[in-house]
């Protein structure tokens, strides 16, 4: 330990966030993974429908496929903005 | 319009024989060579198949082709009889780190389009006798690689007697990285301590599950290996680089080498001399150590601590 490391010390070790944001990026893309090419097309469009009445962020909807062996659920998932008080929580549509 | 571009270029080297086979690996190539360490070998378990090695990333520069160089040499310095094809079509490269450039006449896309047979297309190492390279077309064509026209190749050395068929694969995930790693029995899958080579390096894994011919048929996977290179142990240490656990966490897969960044990898490249050739330099033995784990062997892993520190580093850091 050199005595000039309490200044480096202040940042937060590099490798870490590249290891927490890679951990949360490769989980999410492996869940994607093999799911049908429409799923990011279905899930603009929802967002186009959903910011026609609410102003929701461009990540605000995930949209999610899983499978049960013999049917599939499409999840959909939007947060709305806290203070819109009309609408709140999630959409759930199974098939 | 590729050839004419080689023709010149042999003319000028002088070193093209008249009936146009390769310098030193067309006419007694393949097998039947009973000096051959791997003749004995391929008499007693004749049953023996090739196995089918893929190097991939899917990100480019990340050591792809370095490393296929050493896991085919470190595979030929054990008697294995080797083969290591150039994927990247277009962009020939692996001819320039094993130091065969100037003798390529043939390339893989030639013996797919029946333009010249296997044996003339390989060519022999200089310095292992069982180490054949089988360079990449120049061609711009995308379509120049085709399924049945590798699998024929490949079909070819099984029945050859090779016993290792090494795929350099390009980057990407397109035809020639699909191809690549279609017909593997294994992977090694070269990644560096960096986010992007990380990420992509999980897209390829996934692909090895899902779009090779043992996925298709459904039998045994792939078998995946993690290769790390460019490890900087001092900066590990730091925490400016993920460290190996981080990296096998977060793919989930074991490693099976690991090479740390070292001058020899360019020193070895500039010369066309493998890196696993300098016993000197720590990337070349920490590849022995590799290509040692691949066959199966147990060595734990070396050139992972960072260096002792003098007096004057400690104090000020450094």
């Amino acid at each position: 330990m050199g005595i000039f490391d309490f200044l480096r010390s202040r940042h937060k070790a590099s490798a870490s966030i590249a290891k927490e944001r890679l951990r949360i990026i490769v989980a999410q893309e492996r869940s994607q993974r093999g799911a049908p090419d429409y799923l990011p097309l279905l899930r603009r469009e929802i967002l186009e429908v959903i910011r026609k009445y609410v102003n929701v962020d461009m990540e605000a909807v995930d949209v999610h496929l899983e499978n049960d062996g013999t049917h599939s659920v499409l999840e959909l998932s939007v947060a709305l903005p806290g203070q819109s008080a009309e609408l709140t929580g999630g959409l759930r549509a199974e098939g | 319009m590729n050839h004419e571009a080689e023709n010149d270029d042999r003319n000028a080297e002088g070193e093209l024989s008249g009936d146009g086979t390769q310098e030193s690996g067309a006419p007694q190539p393949v097998p039947s060579d009973s000096r051959s360490p791997t003749a004995g070998i391929a008499a007693t378990g004749a049953e023996k198949l090739a196995e089918i090695i893929v190097v991939t990333s899917g990100k480019g520069g990340v050591g792809k082709t370095t490393s296929s160089a050493s896991i085919a040499v470190g595979l030929a310095r054990r008697g294995k009889k080797v083969a290591v094809i150039d994927f990247d079509v277009g962009l020939r490269n692996l001819d320039l780190i094993l130091g065969c450039e100037r003798r390529v006449v043939y390339d893989f896309v030639n013996v797919i389009h029946g333009e010249c047979t296997l044996k003339q297309a390989l060519i022999k190492d200089k310095r292992h006798d069982t180490l054949f390279v089988l360079a990449a077309s120049q061609t711009r064509d995308k379509d120049a690689l085709t399924k049945e026209g590798v699998e024929r190749v490949l079909t070819e050395l099984r029945d050859e007697g090779f016993d290792y068929i090494v795929c350099d694969s390009p980057a990407g995930i397109e035809k020639g990285a699909y191809l690549a790693m279609y017909f593997a029995d294994c992977a090694v899958v070269v990644v560096n301590p960096e986010v992007s080579s990380v990420r992509d390096s999980d897209r390829i894994l996934g692909l090895l599950a899902s779009k090779t011919r043992r996925a298709e048929l459904g039998a045994a996977p792939v078998a995946q290996h993690l290769l790390l290179t460019r490890y900087n142990p001092a900066r590990v240490i730091n925490g400016d680089m993920m460290s190996i656990d981080d990296v096998k966490d977060i793919l989930g897969i074991e490693v099976v080498g690991v090479i740390p960044e070292s001058e020899g990898v360019l020193a070895a490249s500039n010369a066309g001399v493998p890196v696993i050739l300098d016993d000197e330099s720590n990337a070349g033995q920490a590849y022995e150590d590799a290509v040692a784990r691949l066959l199966g062997e147990q060595r734990t892993m070396r050139f992972i601590d960072a260096p002792k520190k003098g007096l004057f580093s400690r104090l000020f850091g450094g």
